[in-house]
């Protein structure tokens, strides 16, 4: 009797566990169209070879202006682009840390943009780059950093507790990818091909205080050591994106710390030229991120430098690399022939159809 | 910490676990530690409050004693000697020893209570005589409620007024009177437990019965989906129709009034079942505080299965002393002497019960508000006492006491004239609450609700779903218990059924509560730009 | 006794006093019919029946009202 009591009450337990994995599989978002970045940081640990010449940390200025695929096609340099939207320093310094549970890239490119941000922003923008990380002290250590006061932070242990009012918001894309998810960028890289003239931008305000707070450094200080105990390049980069305005004084900050740390800092917007970019054809939204032929020559740019600087092996020569990114490069093509063809049938891109107002972070 | 923060939930994981793993003579004294922090997180400076209530109640309950010991020591000791006059004269001095030891202890308690919880409503009255005479205005003072400081009060003095009756001796254990004090699953909202009642399962110690235990793990999940599911939904849409007067009258006051019945009940209900299912499951017995109050056919009915303890405790320690004092069997023999029978025999009935109401008013909230309203519901018990003769020639007319149409009218009447008193909670002041009740009744136009204008108090269709089938659960769960516990008739039940009825309770709790940010699709549209 | 069951079969005329047992608990006599028993026994017996009495084994039949009578007027 007692024994059959035991049994019926650990099967109860079980099955509170596998309904609530069940649960929480079917009403965390799924990213699969429209706010298709959301589902960038998943996507990373489904990567079947993680081992990456160069990883990039930041935000939409990584994820949008550079891509991995054609730095392999150039120079055989294999990388990967760790980006989410609106990612903030700690959400970068973390992800970093994860990564490298996973692999030891000799180049890491951080994107220094969101050293403009010293406070958590939005919890959209928390849950986009944290949700997608598996469950580790790194991760919950992170939650700790970025959330906003009435964020709780077992949600990010059990997101059931956050997303669990979404069942009467549920659609057909929750069922269709409740366990499994489409490939949506190219190790990172977000495609669009789609394109909107940069026009005219609103004069930058004048800031009271240009300093960077004083967080953004410690996370910065943080990054850098961790990148020189694992023996890896640290390099800031600033991309060529035209807003938000990248401002004299915060270029000044880069350059000095970048000095201090004998760093490598690129601010591309001092390049444009030589890259080549042409803003009445390189944008989708108008100068805020790059199209992919705008992507394509930043990273064209991007890797001649890398490549002199630190003496990358040219890996085009390696039988399963080139076999793993060839398969890559065709599924990057195939969307890029697609996009193309929906863009002539419809006028637009149906992934992204919903009507939002300019650019993301 | 709230009952529905993360924080207590773990708080309480925490304190069961080791109530079950520590030597059992320990027990109380874990739950009086726990009670401490649990109290210390709605800010430290409450603790101050409290251990000041706990220290002087119990140095007074000693004082009271040894009084009565003296007494005792005393008139055995001088058996032979004093006569029966000296014997009386020596009762009455400890008496009135005794006395006045009971008055500075209610005094002081009781006067910490009012200067912080009445002080601001004192000035807010004076500064609006003084505009008038266009004085200058006081300022008001910052003064914090405690938390659960009327409760605890109520409860001490409770306590110190039985022993003063003789009815239990004082608690000698200064630990075991504050955990009385500060037990704290009942800490915040009550039930307003008595001593000889609580202490009976307090302190004893107490090995892990399973059957208790789940039991009392039901009623908190119970409690939670009550508070979650119903109360914490709807109660948007109460605020929104309340706060805003000008937009919602008429039918509106009628729905909101409806709606804050059921967010009070499933709120306040809910809290008691935690309350107690949490105290079940450490072996605690807490009294019942309601008994299906919805269900009462009159007003007088109703007040003995709401908020059951304080009823009782209003009843126990003012209302009957009150009615029994000299000074008012003296006001009562003059009155009776001067206005005839029929009226003077009122006269107390009329002056405890004005007083009793006036007191539940102003308990509940330092506001006119509640002042008004209590004094209804005593207006409207004594008119309901008046009209009794009416009723009983009503009913020798027509046999309809006992037919269901009739039971059922009564239940509805009652239900909607608490629920109108209650539109004085509501709503800002006294004025706008009784325009408010008017409009019902001026404004009145049903169409209204048709018009979508439902979906506008920002609840929408799936959360009306979810109310609906939620009340539907309640109301047919309170039938069922008319005939008995319904987790007793549950667990008679085949273990598959009783587990899937705990799964689903379980799972409607964390999907259908409104708790935590809501998912709000709008926040990943870019918009800032 | 005689006054005593006077003094309650005005309140309720239906009710047998001398027979029933559960007054209170059958919510036959309510709070304010105590408050007038205990003032027409103050008047009538010189007795003052302090609050702490009021329970419903005092006050659940007659017989037990008149001994808590009896014994509040030895106690003096």
């Amino acid at each position: 009797m007692k024994k059959k009591k035991i049994i019926s009450f650990v099967v109860l337990i079980l099955v509170i566990v596998i309904l609530a994995f069940l649960l929480q599989k079917l009403l965390m978002p799924k990213y699969m169209t429209q706010i298709v970045e959301g589902a960038l940081i998943a996507e990373y640990y489904d990567e079947k070879n993680k081992d990456h010449d160069v990883i990039f940390i930041g935000d939409c200025e990584v994820y949008e202006n550079f891509s991995p695929i054609t730095l392999w096609e150039e120079y055989g340099i294999t990388s990967y682009i760790r980006g989410s939207a609106q990612q903030l320093i700690w959400h970068s310094y973390y992800l970093l840390e994860d990564t490298l549970k996973y692999e030891k890239p000799d180049i890491v490119v951080f994107s220094v943009l969101s050293m403009m941000y010293d406070t958590p922003q939005r919890e959209a923008y928390n849950r986009m780059s944290i949700d997608g990380i598996p469950l580790s002290m790194t991760k919950i250590n992170l939650a700790k950093a970025s959330m906003l006061p009435e964020e709780d932070l077992i949600t990010y242990i059990f997101p059931l507790l956050r997303y669990h009012s979404r069942w009467n918001e549920l659609t057909k894309e929750d069922f269709e990818y409740w366990f499994k998810k489409d490939q949506i960028a190219h190790n990172g890289y977000l495609m669009r091909v789609d394109v909107k003239p940069a026009g005219y931008f609103p004069k930058p305000k004048k800031l009271s205080d240009y300093r960077f707070g004083d967080v953004c450094y410690e996370y910065l200080d943080k990054m850098v050591k961790l990148c020189k105990d694992n023996d890896i390049e640290l390099v800031l980069l600033k991309a060529p994106s035209l807003y938000p305005h990248w401002y004299e004084e915060w270029d000044a900050q880069i350059i000095d710390y970048a000095e201090k740390n004998d760093l490598l800092y690129i601010n591309m917007l001092n390049h444009l030229d030589e890259i080549g970019l042409d803003f009445n054809t390189d944008t989708y939204d108008a100068g805020l991120h790059l199209n992919l032929s705008g992507a394509e020559k930043s990273s064209v740019f991007l890797g001649d430098i890398l490549k002199t600087e630190y003496n990358l092996v040219d890996k085009r020569q390696d039988e399963n690399l080139k076999a793993l990114w060839d398969e890559k490069a065709d599924a990057y093509y195939k969307m890029k022939e697609e996009q193309y063809k929906e863009l002539e049938e419809y006028g637009y891109l149906l992934k992204f159809n919903m009507k939002r107002s300019e650019g993301n972070n | 910490m709230l009952f529905t923060s993360y924080g207590f939930i773990f708080f309480l994981c925490v304190v069961i676990g080791l109530y079950y793993i520590i030597p059992k003579q320990f027990q109380w004294k874990l739950l009086l530690v726990s009670s401490f922090v649990f109290y210390y997180f709605s800010g430290w400076s409450n603790l101050i409050y409290i251990s000041v209530t706990i220290v002087s109640t119990y140095f007074v309950g000693l004082k009271l004693d040894s009084l009565d010991r003296q007494q005792n020591l005393y008139l055995k000791e001088n058996k032979e000697v004093l006569s029966r006059e000296d014997k009386k004269a020596y009762k009455e001095k400890i008496k009135a020893r005794r006395w006045r030891w009971l008055l500075l202890c209610l005094f002081f308690n009781l006067g910490i209570l009012a200067v912080i919880k009445y002080t601001n409503f004192v000035i807010a009255n004076i500064n609006s005589i003084f505009t008038l005479f266009k004085l200058n205005e006081l300022s008001f003072v910052n003064l914090l409620l405690p938390m659960g400081i009327s409760f605890y009060t109520f409860q001490t003095m409770g306590y110190i007024i039985d022993v003063y009756r003789g009815k239990y001796g004082a608690e000698k254990n200064i630990g075991k009177l504050a955990l009385f004090v500060s037990f704290f699953p009942q800490l915040i909202q009550g039930p307003i437990s008595r001593y000889d009642d609580l202490s009976l399962s307090l302190y004893k110690e107490h090995n892990f019965d399973p059957k208790g235990f789940s039991f009392g793990f039901q009623r908190v999940l119970w409690g939670y989906f009550k508070k979650l599911v119903i109360a914490d939904r709807i109660v948007i849409a109460v605020l929104e129709i309340t706060k805003n007067p000008e937009t919602y009258d008429g039918i509106f006051v009628l729905v909101g009034m409806v709606f804050y019945a059921i967010q009070l009940y499933a709120d306040f209900t809910g809290g008691i079942d935690i309350t107690i299912g949490i105290a079940q499951m450490l072996g605690i017995k807490v009294k019942e505080n309601f008994n299906r109050p919805y269900f009462s056919k009159s007003i007088v009915e109703y007040w003995r299965r709401w908020h059951i303890t304080m009823g009782t405790w209003f009843k126990d320690y003012i209302f009957y002393p009150l009615s029994v004092c000299k000074p008012m069997l003296n006001i009562s023999k003059s009155s009776r002497k001067r206005f005839g029978e029929q009226i003077g025999k009122r006269v107390p009935v009329y002056l405890s019960t004005i007083t009793v109401w006036f007191t539940t008013g102003i308990w509940h909230g330092s506001s006119w508000n509640f002042i008004v309203w209590g004094l209804l519901n005593g207006f409207v018990i004594l008119v309901s006492q008046e009209f009794e003769p009416l009723y009983a020639k009503f009913h020798q007319k027509f046999n309809v006491r006992n037919t269901f149409g009739f039971r059922l009218f009564q239940v509805i009447r009652t239900f909607l004239l608490m629920s109108s008193l209650r539109i004085l909670d509501c709503y800002r002041d006294v004025g706008i609450s009784f325009r408010m009740f008017g409009s019902m009744f001026t404004k009145l136009n049903i169409n209204e609700l048709f018009t979508g204008s439902l979906l506008k108090l920002g609840l929408d269709i799936s959360d009306y779903v979810v109310l609906l089938i939620g009340v539907i659960i309640l109301i047919s769960l309170s039938l069922v218990q008319r005939s008995g516990s319904v987790r007793e008739k549950i667990s008679g039940k085949p273990v598959i059924i009783r587990y899937t009825v705990f799964v689903l309770l379980f799972f409607s709790i964390i999907i259908f509560g409104a708790y935590g940010i809501g998912f709000d699709s709008n926040q990943f549209i870019y918009n800032q730009f | 006794m005689e006054a005593l069951l006077e003094i309650l079969g005005e309140l309720h005329p239906e009710i047998d006093f001398e027979t029933h047992k559960s007054l209170i608990d059958d919510k036959i006599l309510d709070s304010f019919d105590i408050i007038t028993i205990i003032a027409e026994i103050n008047d009538e017996y010189d007795v003052a029946i302090p609050a702490h009495e009021i329970t419903p084994e005092n006050f659940n039949s007659a017989s037990a009202l008149y001994e808590l009578i009896e014994r509040l007027k030895d106690e003096d």
